[in-house]
């Protein structure tokens, strides 16, 4: 099975995942205490530093194909933007205002961008013209 | 290589999938005790017997089928895992939030605060790992069944992928039950 030399898009997402993550668990352990804000917005931003990363070593792939990616990658958008509009809505729910609440829609928004991010790039990634065209035998 | 033909994602189910929020949606709007419970206790069993069935019962059966049942047996699961998997961790996390909302149990003030907290850290690895690993690859082996000539290997690295991840979050949701017995009784 032959390969593109491709960067660690899937490791550095779950890397980003995990501090998302981590921002979200350290504002949840302290309810309904107000707490100092910093730790959730350097975790919030490392993650976004590492999603932007993700797509520019993406982009600079020698005949990566973008076809297949964006045609998986935006219906896994829709359904991620989906859960992602129903955590929110629970946040919005339970009241949760101020910084807080900014952090953890930023925090979203990095979620739902990176999760079809690693779906798209997962089935890009095996998507050869042999398998696609059945000239080769499989 | 033959295989039935099939939808990389089943309209019918997605049907059922938005009944089943709007089900989520309507429990935390009204923030009854016993919906927000149904839903939460539900789904977190649904959860955790899928991902330990998967991983321990149904990935040494497939491990050991022929090539062609592996691939029959993965077109017919896999379209159903694609909608149920988030759909089930959707509705047990914010059921569950909401639960915990309702009952206090989320307040740092609780007395098992640390349970509390540790059933995060346990979820939130579980969540990382789904999210990063399983669900990819479980779209990518069925975008690759679609292709006019599937490759053989990319499908079995593709599953064993899936199968591994699934067991590795189902051994991690006996964690899980754990923390959610110790919570359930105090």
């Amino acid at each position: 099975m032959s390969e593109r030399r491709l960067p660690p898009v899937t490791q550095v997402g779950m890397l980003s995942l995990a501090l998302i993550v981590a921002g979200g668990i350290y504002l949840a352990a302290h309810l309904p205490h107000q707490v100092p804000l910093t730790p959730a917005i350097l975790l919030l931003g490392a993650s976004a530093l590492l999603l932007g990363g993700n797509l520019a070593a993406l982009a600079r792939v020698q005949g990566f194909p973008w076809g297949r990616f964006f045609e998986i990658a935006r219906w896994a958008l829709l359904a991620y933007v989906v859960v992602a509009g129903m955590i929110e809505y629970s946040f919005l729910r339970d009241h949760v205002s101020g910084g807080a609440l900014v952090v953890l829609t930023l925090s979203l928004v990095v979620f739902a961008v990176h999760v079809p991010v690693l779906i798209g790039f997962t089935v890009a990634r095996y998507d050869t013209e042999e398998s696609n065209t059945g000239g080769m035998p499989a | 290589m033959e295989r039935p033909d099939f939808e990389i994602v089943p309209r019918v189910g997605l049907v059922i999938v938005a009944v089943v929020l709007a089900l989520l949606i309507a429990a935390i709007a009204v923030n009854e005790l016993w919906p927000l419970a149904f839903l939460h206790f539900v789904g977190g069993a649904a959860w955790t017997i899928i991902d330990l069935f998967l991983g321990f019962v149904l990935g040494p059966i497939l491990g050991s089928l022929s090539i062609p049942a592996r691939i029959e047996l993965t077109t017919r699961l896999m379209p159903k895992m694609v909608l149920i998997m988030p759909t089930v961790v959707t509705v047990t996390l914010a059921a569950g939030w909401q639960l915990g909302n309702h009952l206090g149990t989320v307040q740092s003030s609780y007395y098992l605060h640390g349970w509390t907290v540790a059933s995060y850290i346990v979820v939130g690895i579980m969540a990382v790992i789904a999210l990063g690993l399983l669900e990819p690859a479980n779209v990518a082996v069925l975008v690759e069944l679609k292709k006019p000539r599937p490759n053989p290997q990319v499908i079995e690295r593709l599953m064993k992928r899936f199968i591994y991840t699934a067991g590795a979050t189902g051994a991690m949701q006996i964690a899980t039950l754990v923390i959610m017995a110790k919570l359930t009784v105090g």
